[in-house]
């Protein structure tokens, strides 16, 4: 097996803030990842990480058997990258920007203007071509970016939440010009806050968010001040079931805010029948992206495209 | 598992000669500004008008007021000249602040990153299509100058010199602008500290009024401000009227010394910007 992106341990905070605690990929060669996450959980992090614009704190990842933090250019060049807003120059026509971006590719100015002519044609926008972006719709713009990050074929390709924003009519149109690249084997690393995006797209989906922790209390009485007692450990709201005398924190850095919890929890004389840290699961992940449980939803439930087998859920 | 096979690439695995990738790389991204400026006239049109419009004030409302000696309102329009051409490639270098915080805080910075292009080539280039301009708009207003009756009276070569200088000086000013583009959080806080710092220079200068009629405290500053320094170097190599303090370093060799500045600010800025670029958002 052919690893095109290989990461481990990757972890990059903000300041106080934890975006990425030690996350593992592994995409094969030829094949499609979907980064399924809420706002927040990381995505766009690693995808910036992973296409050098970025650096992680620790942990290390290599990009077409480059490493991203050493030979940032080699894996410049056999990457492409689109963004969640249109990366192009608003002021240039269409045919511009890709002839810019391939003369910064490198290409020579003959092979800069027939690539362009090319993905023009390729992505349905040459009667749009010699117009500025400015006058582009939402759709256009996206498949123009997505057709920049084409120039140099590259043969891992970045898709950083890539049908965001737009109406349903431009994500079909998104889909289908992801599905066509997708069958003529470029290795894609998608991130996105819809299910059915990437049940759509991608052949593995790996759900990012963070982890939890799951304290039992002995007492019903102590599963509020518990609550509020660890909230300081927690990256969102805790939420406590006193029925079950559970609380559940969202956490950042799991093993560290164990401890902390712990000693907290032991400083307050509130006993503790158990803690555990626990992954995010696909329905956690599911109610968080939509509020709701999965066996409500339709998005869930839809037929998997066959096309390309089996969907691990991991 | 652990063993990669890299990928078969492209054109891109050719040897890298960086020093020449680093010029037709700064030429593309200096074509897309010039491309630009054809898309936006206003832009290069507001560029020219402002530093006419002080031509005329200050030749025809305020420059009977100021004494540069014998000569009058005339005398006073061959000082002005060279003055305004120094302010005007001060003023050009907000425009740069701006643009390349436009830039940075939208997508098509990241399109750059990850192209293996040279990085330092987004600067580069975005320095060198202000340079174009800036000759442009120094050109123009020469001929507005030529209208009011300033004149050159030192022959091709001191001529030829001055406008080394003033393109020399808006080159390696524009780093400094460039270099506090990348450091504003956005295009709103760049408009105005992209000035902030512009105003003091150019205005405690002898751009407009001899250093003479300004307060002692303030005039080694004055003297020593690399506008003055221009303006001076200017009016002596085109012949222009030099109303002088004394015979301070500054007033003797200010030529010299405009040449120093803009190779300290080259040698200094330009470092300074290209590493602000390579680490932002990191």
């Amino acid at each position: 097996m052919t690893l095109a992106i290989k990461a481990s341990g990757l972890a990059k905070a903000y300041g106080d803030v934890i975006a990425l605690n030690g996350i593992d990929i592994e995409v094969e060669q030829g094949t499609v990842l979907g980064l399924l996450g809420p706002n927040g959980s990381g995505k766009t992090t690693t995808v910036r990480i992973l296409a050098t614009l970025l650096q992680a704190d620790s942990g290390s990842a290599s990009v077409g058997g480059f490493d991203v933090a050493t030979q940032p250019d080699e894996v410049r060049s056999v990457i492409g990258l689109t963004g969640q807003y249109a990366a192009v120059d608003e002021y240039l026509t269409g045919r511009e920007n890709l002839e810019l971006f391939g003369r910064l590719f490198h290409l020579s100015k003959f092979d800069a203007a027939k690539r362009a002519t090319e993905l023009l044609d390729r992505f349905d926008l040459s009667d749009a071509a010699d117009r500025g972006i400015k006058g582009y719709s939402g759709g256009m713009r996206r498949r123009l970016d997505l057709a920049a990050s084409l120039i140099g074929r590259p043969n891992v390709l970045f898709l950083d939440e890539p049908t965001t924003g737009l109406d349903p009519r431009s994500r079909q149109g998104m889909w289908a010009v992801i599905e066509d690249l997708i069958s003529e084997g470029t290795t894609v690393l998608l991130t996105t806050q819809y299910l059915e995006e990437a049940d759509q797209l991608a052949n593995r989906i790996v759900v990012l968010d963070h982890d939890r922790i799951e304290i039992v209390c002995e007492s019903a009485q102590d599963v509020a001040r518990a609550a509020s007692l660890i909230q300081e450990f927690g990256s969102a709201p805790a939420t406590s079931e006193e029925v079950v005398k559970t609380v559940l924190l969202p956490v950042a850095g799991g093993s560290t805010a164990i401890v902390n919890i712990v000693r907290k929890l032991d400083e307050n004389k509130i006993a503790i029948a158990d803690i555990a840290l626990r992954r995010p699961t696909l329905d956690d992940v599911f109610l968080s992206l939509t509020g709701h449980a999965t066996e409500a939803d339709e998005a869930i439930s839809a037929p998997a495209k066959g096309r390309r087998g089996r969907k691990a859920r991991s | 598992m652990s063993t990669l096979t890299s990928q078969p690439t492209k054109e891109s695995t050719a040897p890298r000669p960086r020093f020449g990738w680093l010029i037709t790389d700064s030429i593309s991204v200096s074509r897309r500004h010039l491309l630009k400026i054809t898309r936006v006239p206003e832009s290069l049109f507001f560029a020219l008008i402002q530093p006419v419009m002080f031509v005329l004030l200050f030749a025809f409302v305020f420059g009977g007021a100021i004494d540069v000696g014998p000569g009058g309102a005339q005398s006073y329009r061959e000082y002005l000249i060279p003055g305004i051409l120094a302010q005007t490639v001060m003023f050009a270098v907000a425009g740069i602040t701006v643009g390349i915080t436009e830039d940075a805080s939208k997508g098509i910075m990241d399109r750059f990153r990850s192209l293996p292009m040279r990085p330092g080539a987004v600067l580069t280039g975005h320095t060198l299509a202000s340079l174009l301009q800036n000759i442009l708009v120094i050109g123009i207003l020469s001929v507005t100058g030529l209208a009011v009756g300033w004149r050159i009276h030192n022959g091709f070569s001191d001529a030829a010199l001055a406008y080394l200088m003033f393109a020399s000086f808006a080159y390696a000013i524009t780093w400094v602008g460039a270099w506090i583009g990348l450091h504003m959080p956005n295009s709103e806080v760049a408009g105005t500290a992209g000035l902030a710092w512009i105003f003091p220079f150019t205005f405690a200068s002898n751009i407009f009024t001899p250093v003479a009629t300004m307060p002692t405290w303030l005039q080694p500053f004055v003297l020593w401000n690399p506008v003055s320094c221009l303006a001076l170097a200017a009016r002596k190599l085109f012949g222009n009227p030099t109303p002088l303090l004394g015979d301070s370093f500054p007033e003797r060799y200010p030529v010299q010394l405009s040449f120093a500045y803009c190779f300290l600010l080259l040698a200094i800025f330009a470092p300074l910007a290209v590493r602000a670029f390579k680490t932002r958002n990191k």
